[in-house]
């Protein structure tokens, strides 16, 4: 019988019957710890093995982005334990100067179309975007993986969705991202991975594709794959753009526990109102609604594209007074980008505060907290309550951000 | 061989509405605010410590109870803490429809028993499984007594590896097994 995606991957990695249900144990190319799991896998290693060697510490990373640099004495300590750590084993260590760690492994060329990469970050499904199996996993998996390359895996079930129709021409992925978060809920993909066919999902470009798989972890997904067409090369990063994504693609008789059809056709921008990313709304039903602040980062809306889509909208323009737009590039390359393109003096202008890449808006409050009573509107992927501090968090696309900071309320881009 | 059977008090997680909680995320679990504590003695105080209703589980929480969550347990973060803190507290297990997939692979791998009952939720609406109910179960074959109630209660057995990881201890003990077997 025929394999999905991710089968086949899998396959490629166990010497066991890669069928769906069953637990196989899988060869990882990649392992990776960040600043946040990462000690723990430390404390872990010298517990348990002690000097003893990494099964193969070319495959091996620690990626510093949760608090970069360390902005409390718990985070410093714990960063540098991992650096004595890599420095013991000869690791190479991405430090809090490189940025978003699954980013990072994208650009390295370290996460490949067809790899294995586990890491303790729950989005490195994000990898998805370039056809890799990404996995975040707890610590105790990631020290196992350290020492053994490893790890158990139950095979998940796919479902293939299939989006039919283009969204308007002033939504973009996050908007495309967010409605499937409302359409298919924790429930629709729950741990199972996903396949996403129709010109809505094929036609997306490197940034539009780390958008997508960033959230399937909020649909509750194992990974998502965006199927056939392949990506233009000019948007991929250099070290990936001769590769071939057509290489991946599912058989034809491939099984698939369900097949989902989305039609997408005229959406307008969506936003997630709190409190779950998968309570999401056409923009124009909260439109009006006061902000106090606005976040441009994280993994799910990092890059230069989207940084991009703001600038178009606040070209010229200046943030609200008294309202705080905090913008983090996902990694030190796409802050080169936005050097180099003119970008960053538009944010600049504009009244935005730029800070140094990394995962910054999203967790520890490294790029600042909300307050009681504060309202932010975010392009990162979460809006539990108490997530990044007391206020509220809407999640929207880096145009409705951009557009809402210079109105002071929530809006739509096409109203500039 | 290390015990399968448990034998605890349950802890049913309601919200204001006296519904299952479901989709509860590890911030709720264990915030992120405390991420940066590695040492598992001093978690337990935190768990549920931002879940509505439930922050002060830590001090009414005794060994061996057991908690009744809604569908997706343990969705968001990687952080092994959201196992951990309640580890911790010794909390015997915890009981979902369904959990997330980080969570309960980091469940299984500390050796923490995490198991499913697909229709727990229609057993809690229909009372017939309520905070302070006194239950037995084992583990392994999800068998278990509701003994207050005197009704049976079943979740899913375990599979072959979650069995073989829980038996050993954790994941790191299993893996000396593998080794040794080699």
């Amino acid at each position: 019988m025929g394999k999905t995606i991710i089968e086949k991957i899998i396959q490629a990695h166990s010497r066991d019957e890669a069928a769906p249900g069953k637990i196989v144990w899988m060869d990882l190319d990649i392992r990776s710890a960040r600043d946040f799991g990462g000690p723990n896998v430390v404390k872990h290693y010298d517990q348990e093995y002690g000097d003893t060697p990494l099964a193969d510490k070319s495959k091996t990373f620690f990626t510093f982005d949760l608090c970069a640099p360390a902005c409390t004495l718990k985070y410093a300590d714990n960063q540098q334990a991992c650096r004595d750590f890599a420095r013991k084993h000869g690791v190479e260590v991405f430090d809090v100067d490189k940025g978003i760690g699954s980013h990072v492994l994208m650009e390295e060329g370290l996460a490949r179309p067809g790899g294995t990469v586990v890491g303790t970050d729950s989005h490195m499904n994000i990898l998805g975007a370039v056809g890799c199996l990404g996995q975040g996993m707890g610590d105790v998996d990631i020290t196992f993986a350290f020492k053994t390359g490893k790890t158990w895996f139950e095979v998940p079930q796919t479902v293939k969705v299939v989006l039919r129709g283009m969204h308007s021409p002033y939504a973009d992925p996050k908007d495309l991202t967010l409605y499937l978060c409302k359409e298919m809920g924790t429930q629709s993909l729950a741990l199972r991975a996903a396949e996403f066919y129709g010109p809505a999902a094929t036609s997306l470009d490197f940034a539009g594709r780390i958008t997508l798989c960033s959230m399937i972890t909020e649909m509750a997904g194992i990974i998502g794959f965006v199927s056939a067409e392949e990506v233009p090369p000019v948007l991929m990063p250099a070290e990936l753009s001769d590769e071939q994504f057509s290489l991946f693609q599912a058989d034809p008789d491939a099984s698939y526990a369900d097949v989902i059809e989305i039609n997408v056709e005229g959406l307008p921008p969506q936003v997630a109102v709190p409190f779950s990313p998968n309570n999401v709304r056409p923009v124009a039903e909260v439109r009006g609604t006061r902000i106090d602040s606005g976040f441009i980062g994280s993994c799910t809306n990092g890059r230069t594209e989207d940084f991009v889509r703001a600038a178009d909208v606040l070209n010229g323009k200046k943030v609200k007074k008294g309202v705080m737009l905090k913008c983090v590039p996902a990694t030190r390359r796409v802050y080169q980008e936005l050097l180099e393109r003119g970008i960053l003096e538009i944010l600049f202008r504009s009244g935005a505060i730029v800070l140094n890449p990394g995962c910054g808006g999203c967790a520890e409050g490294h790029a600042g907290l909300t307050g009681k009573g504060e309202v932010q509107i975010s392009t990162g992927n979460r809006n539990f309550s108490g997530k990044q501090g007391k206020g509220k968090t809407y999640l929207a696309s880096p145009a409705v951000v951009a557009a809402s900071c210079i109105r002071g309320e929530i809006v739509a881009p096409e109203e500039f | 061989m290390r015990e399968t059977a448990l034998r605890g008090k349950i802890w049913v997680l309601l919200d204001k509405t006296g519904k299952l909680i479901g989709d509860i995320d590890t911030d709720q679990i264990f915030h992120n605010a405390h991420l940066h504590i590695t040492d598992i003695s001093e978690m337990g105080p935190y768990a549920f410590g931002n879940l509505e209703g439930w922050k002060d589980f830590s001090k009414k929480c005794g060994e061996g109870d057991l908690v009744v969550a809604g569908r997706n347990f343990g969705a968001g973060s990687s952080r092994q803490q959201a196992v951990d803190c309640l580890i911790a507290l010794k909390v015997g297990a915890v009981i979902a429809p369904s959990f997330s997939a980080i969570y309960f692979r980091n469940a299984v791998n500390s050796g923490f028993p995490v198991l499913r009952i697909p229709s727990l939720e229609t057993l809690v609406v229909a009372g017939k499984l309520k905070t302070g109910d006194l239950v037995e179960m084992d583990v392994k074959s999800g068998q278990g007594t509701n003994l207050a109630q005197k009704l049976p209660l079943r979740a899913e057995p375990m599979s072959a590896v979650q069995v073989e990881i829980y038996m050993a201890g954790n994941l790191f003990e299993y893996g000396k097994i593998l080794d040794e077997k080699k």
